[in-house]
């Protein structure tokens, strides 16, 4: 049964940007589960509006598009999108030019900058908690890209645990129709953040 | 969708693997160790971060075990699952199927792990000795501290101690700790309640008779409408936003915020309305006089179930909406607006926090929230109640148990009948207790409070209510830069004999002197390293488990208490009650047995370990809009059997004095507190037909004679037979006439005023001479001049990130890294009009009434919105500064916080409830510069 269906599954986010509380549960949740190092930031809370009527929040991590601008322009065909629709990154064949980070919309590939010459290091970004292209479950996958949940059939984990239940993870269906319900039930008929960007055809 | 597993057979959690090649009790970051950069964390680059990676790995695949447990951060009571491999805790897991939190964690929680497996953790006892830092043994230390205590107790007697408690104790410990001063012979004992919601105890207890948040973080999901004042819900209880935002959604409820600067919580109303700092009486008076005047009370409430409406009516005679408006400085229409939705929205909610709690009629300020919920009828109602937002994990439990200088456990009070309850339930003579004691007067009356302890210290003991000063301060989990009057504190600190500093990080407490000798630091296990019972917010008794064993040299509290009564002399009968000895390998449960047997006052009592264990099992089939439970072995109970919970078979009271349900399931009436009649010779009995359903008593009754102190309970047997609370079915009261200068609550100007011109219409108190045990100044101190002085508001509150004074959590960098560092917030115009630009160091500095110079912090502003113009923000989680130098090299090596910064109550100004001595923080005067 799971596996019928997982062939088709195409893993989402859904950022409901009208319960998004800024909590940081999410970026210390990723930071507790995948070890990332200080200054590396794969999911970041931004508030816009601060301290007026209209202030929002909006948790943003790599969106895992559809078309992804990240792996249209790698020079080196590091990034690639795997059949679930999660983007990832080859840390072995990386070479940290950096145009993955000016082509993506969202901000999500981070790079450590503490090189000498300005030599950035290989990038780094949000797995969907998915691990790497590496043997799943092993050190070397757990050191260069963290936990890897979607292997043992749990979700990522700042959508686990968010507060407010804002940001929402899982198959493209059960998360759309999360969104559909919550927007039905607003009457806002505001299509949600990020969508037509990253899921575009999807 | 279910995805697919790819390796079923090792289902082992290979997250942090790294850690597991280290020391089985903690895993250290070695990157961490380029400490002490504290503001400059952005220096701390990811290549050197990326070295902990490199750590080699040992062979994965032993077994991992899931530990569910209790978040230790704030009183909403997250469930969350640890998950621990070869004694080490390696990550954690939501929790989904617990009722209150759903598996979700904001910050502090999704990170508390880091409180456990943290660098920066006190290794072993260590003493200040010549101005240095000296690694002692356990033995040696605490041979030395109670030796030094013996020294004390026989030159000054047992009132020249002073013992800070935590809200972060489990109830085991908090109980055992007010055992502990009880046996040492002095009610100078006290936490952090009396700093965060003292004035909501005493203002609710005062009204209907339990001081507790009425309804709980579940039921708000019931509420039609959400009247949220002084209270920042997404920084304080995050958690509680996913209960506030279902009625928002699912029923349409308008969610008010009344606060001062628009916060975070602020964003998510309906209708926000600012007000001036501390005009809470009367913007809720305005709101009252609204509603009277539309007909919108509900009459069958005020007449059936309050005592005091026509006084109350007399005093709502001075709140005209005109008047209101002038004092609150919010508009005529808006107060009509706020009233209007909350009379169309029933069952409504109030929920507040230290924005209605921290001010000088701080008792007053609760009692007029109370009021409202009274006359509009939603109390004892699913949706409606006052929802008090309570600050640390376990600080309702504290308070229930006692770990209060006016109270022994169960808010049975000091006088002769209680401890002759307790000295029952402990199996000891009373005379004994009262040998103990300098004598019995003083055994009888309120200690030193945490609000000014110091004072004991600094004044001359003439002019306090105990004849010697404190000569040894205890701090048993409890920072001091969460106390206003920090440099008072400071200088007490400095002039005390000796200080005891017993926490898992190094605290504020330690390094804040200026000294060079008789500073002890314990190091003492966090909540996951112990095991206990915690009270959460709305009174739901929960079940924490270790998750692993202390790291370093820590101890459990309960150990370090043990020991420190063995050294003193008084093990054998501390240890022990009517019943049995305590066991050594069995003492959190022996406590928890024992507060079971004596708490029978707010019927704490049916919460076995055994059924709070099984409920932790079960906690799949509670049902989240209703907390009960729909089947199993638990079924018909109430998740966290919440008190009053009458017996081992009572469900617990979801909501309090709701008289729809039989008592057996959770009914109540208000609390027969205050004998049958007024003064005024007022029937003080509930009216005919407001009886909980079932009763055998059509109307009210007295309480059952006995009840609270027969420890074989049949007066409360007797009673639920009939159906009836053991408690009796009495009236609320508007009027409390025992507290004598506001018997009615009345609005009374903040201390330190902007508004000088009101102060002749709405003065503050008379000085008072001796509360407890210190002379402290409410008109002599209340004067114009303070505003042309210092002419802008000074506000005070939460970050999300921290919590408290912040010594756990400035030591975890996944928090610091998010809130780097300290600052204050001001409006752009007035940042302007100041020669102020974003980022810049400013100094602020505030009237200090008892010294020649001003007090003042250095901190960086951050120009924003939130503040109106005219008002200074200042989060009060920071220390490790004082005013403008560092403070880092006085801590040990290594373990100087990742963020340290500015203290906000060093400048936050002097001013006390006149009730329960609740510091003034929310409503205070400050002047700014550019540094």
């Amino acid at each position: 049964m799971a596996s019928t269906q997982s062939s088709n599954a195409r893993m989402k986010f859904y950022i409901d940007t009208k319960r998004c509380i800024e909590c940081g549960g999410c970026e210390v949740g990723c930071k507790n589960e995948n070890e990332v190092p200080m200054g590396i930031r794969r999911i970041r809370v931004v508030t816009v509006n601060e301290g007026e009527p209209g202030e929002t929040n909006v948790p943003i991590p790599c969106m895992h598009c559809t078309s992804a601008p990240c792996v249209a322009v790698c020079p080196v065909d590091a990034l690639f999108t795997r059949q679930d629709g999660i983007v990832q990154v080859n840390k072995d064949t990386c070479i940290g030019c950096g145009y993955c980070l000016y082509a993506c919309p969202f901000g999500a590939p981070q790079f450590p900058t503490a090189a000498p010459f300005g030599v950035r290091g290989v990038m780094d970004k949000c797995t969907y908690c998915a691990g790497g292209p590496a043997e799943p479950h092993s050190q070397r996958e757990m050191q260069l890209y963290g936990s890897n949940r979607v292997a043992d059939g749990k979700l990522p984990m700042c959508a686990s645990i968010c507060a407010t239940k804002a940001l929402v993870a899982g198959d493209s269906k059960d998360v759309t129709e999360i969104a559909q319900k919550r927007i039905a039930q607003r009457g806002s008929g505001e299509a949600p953040w990020g969508w037509s960007t990253a899921y575009l055809g999807a | 969708m279910k995805l697919k597993r790819v390796d079923s057979q090792t289902c082992t959690q290979t997250g942090s693997s790294w850690l597991r090649s280290m020391n089985p009790n903690l895993a250290r970051r070695k990157f961490l160790g380029a400490a002490g950069l504290g503001l400059g964390l952005a220096a701390l680059g990811p290549a050197l971060a990326r070295e902990a990676k490199a750590a080699s790995p040992t062979a994965s695949g032993s077994p991992v075990t899931q530990v569910k447990t209790i978040c230790g951060n704030c009183a909403v009571g997250c469930g969350f699952i640890g998950q621990v491999q070869n004694g080490v805790w390696i990550s954690q897991e939501p929790w989904y199927e617990h009722p209150i939190n759903a598996g979700s964690l904001c910050s502090k929680g999704a990170g508390a792990r880091e409180h456990v497996v943290n660098e920066h953790r006190l290794r072993y006892p260590m003493k200040l000795e010549g101005g240095k830092w000296k690694r002692l043994s356990w033995d040696q230390a605490m041979g030395e501290i109670t030796d030094k205590l013996k020294g004390i107790r026989e030159k000054y007697g047992p009132e020249a101690l002073m013992i800070l408690g935590s809200a972060h104790h489990t109830n085991e410990t908090g109980y055992a700790l007010r055992k502990f001063a009880a046996f040492w012979g002095s009610n100078n004992l006290d936490h952090q309640a009396r700093i965060c919601h003292s004035t909501t105890v005493a203002g609710l207890a005062n009204v209907w008779g339990y001081g507790a948040m009425t309804n709980s973080m579940n039921d708000i999901r019931n509420s039609k409408a959400i009247f949220v004042i002084g209270e920042n819900i997404c920084e304080s209880h995050p958690i509680a936003m996913q209960h506030v935002l279902h009625a928002k959604e699912i029923n349409k409820a308008p969610v008010i915020v009344v606060d001062p600067r628009f916060s975070k919580t602020a964003a998510f109303a309906d209708l926000y309305v600012q007000q001036r700092q501390g005009t809470d009486v009367a913007l809720i008076y305005g709101m009252v006089n609204v509603i009277l005047q539309n007909g919108w009370e509900d009459k069958k409430m005020i007449a059936d179930r309050t005592y005091g409406f026509e006084d109350l009516k007399k005093e709502l005679e001075r709140y005209d909406l005109d008047t209101v408006a002038d004092v609150t400085g919010v508009p005529k229409d808006t107060i009509f607006k706020m009233a209007k939705l909350m009379a169309d929205h029933r069952p409504s909610t109030v929920i507040w926090a230290m924005g209605g709690t921290q001010h000088s009629n701080g008792t007053s300020v609760v009692r007029s929230y109370c009021v409202l919920q009274l006359v509009l009828g939603n109390m004892g109602k699913s949706g409606g109640g006052t929802n008090v937002f309570r600050g640390h994990d376990n600080v309702q439990g504290a308070t229930d148990i006692g770990v209060l200088s006016d109270s022994l456990p169960g808010y049975y009070g000091l006088g002769e009948g209680a401890w002759k309850h307790w000295a029952n339930v402990w199996g000891v003579d009373p005379a004994y207790l009262q040998s103990r004691f300098k004598d019995k007067a003083l055994m009888e009356r309120p200690g030193f409070t945490v609000a000014r302890w110091y004072e004991g210290v600094l004044m001359d003991p003439k002019e306090l209510g105990q004849d010697v000063n404190l000569h040894a301060a205890i701090f048993w989990g409890h920072s001091t830069n969460s106390i206003s009057q920090m440099d008072r504190v400071k200088r007490a600190l400095e002039k005390i004999d000796l200080v005891v500093d017993i926490d898992p990080f190094v605290s504020n407490t330690a390094v804040l002197p200026d000294r060079t000798d008789n500073v002890y630091i314990l190091p003492a296990a966090t909540v996951y390293e112990q095991r206990g019972s915690v009270t959460n917010s709305n009174r739901d008794v929960q079940w924490r488990n270790q998750i692993v064993k202390p790291v370093f040299e820590a101890h459990t509290d309960l150990d370090i208490m043990w020991d420190f009564a063995e050294r003193l002399g008084f093990a054998k009968e501390f240890a022990k009650n009517q019943k049995k000895a305590w066991g050594k390998d069995t003492l959190v449960e022996d406590v928890a047995a024992e507060w079971a047997l004596g708490m029978l006052s707010i019927g704490m009592i049916g919460q076995t370990v055994e059924r709070m264990q099984r409920q932790q099992q079960w906690a799949k089939v509670f049902d989240r809009d209703t907390k009960k439970a729909m089947s199993g072995p638990v079924k018909g109970e109430q998740w966290g059997l919440p008190w009053p919970c009458w017996n081992e078979k009572h469900p617990g009271t979801q909501i309090l004095y709701d008289v729809d349900l039989p008592v057996a399931q959770g009914g109540l009436g208000f609390r027969a507190r205050w004998g049958k009649e007024a003064p005024d010779g007022k029937s003080m009995l509930a009216g005919k037909g407001a009886a909980p359903v079932g009763s055998s008593i059509k109307g009210g009754y007295d309480e059952a004679k006995g009840w609270g102190t027969d420890l074989s309970r049949k007066a409360i047997e007797e009673s639920l037979a009939k159906g009836l609370a053991p408690f009796g079915n009495g009236r609320a009261r508007i009027n409390a006439w025992n507290i004598k200068d506001d018997p009615v609550p009345k609005h009374r100007e903040p201390i330190h005023t902007p508004r000088p011109d009101l102060i002749t219409k709405w003065p503050t108190y008379d000085d008072v001479k001796d509360l407890y045990r210190v002379p402290t100044l409410y008109k002599s101190l209340q004067k114009p001049e303070w505003a042309k002085q210092y002419p802008v508001v000074l506000n005070t509150g939460r970050q999300v990130e921290f919590e408290g004074g912040g010594s756990a959590e400035r030591n975890c960098w996944w928090l610091v890294e998010l809130q780097p560092e300290m600052y204050a917030e001001i409006h752009p115009a007035f940042a302007v009009q100041n020669g102020i630009k974003h980022g810049d160091w400013m100094w602020i500095e505030s009237p200090e009434d008892q010294d020649e110079k001003p007090s003042r912090v250095k901190v960086k502003a951050k120009v924003t919105k939130r503040v109106p113009p005219g008002m200074v923000f200042l989060p009060f989680h920071w220390g490790g500064s004082f005013e403008g130098k560092s403070m880092a090299g006085k801590f040990p090596q290594g373990q100087v916080p990742y963020g340290i910064g500015e203290s906000a109550n060093v400048v936050t100004n002097y001013g006390y409830d006149r009730v329960t001595q609740m510091q003034e923080t929310k409503g205070g005067l400050c002047r700014i510069m550019k540094a």
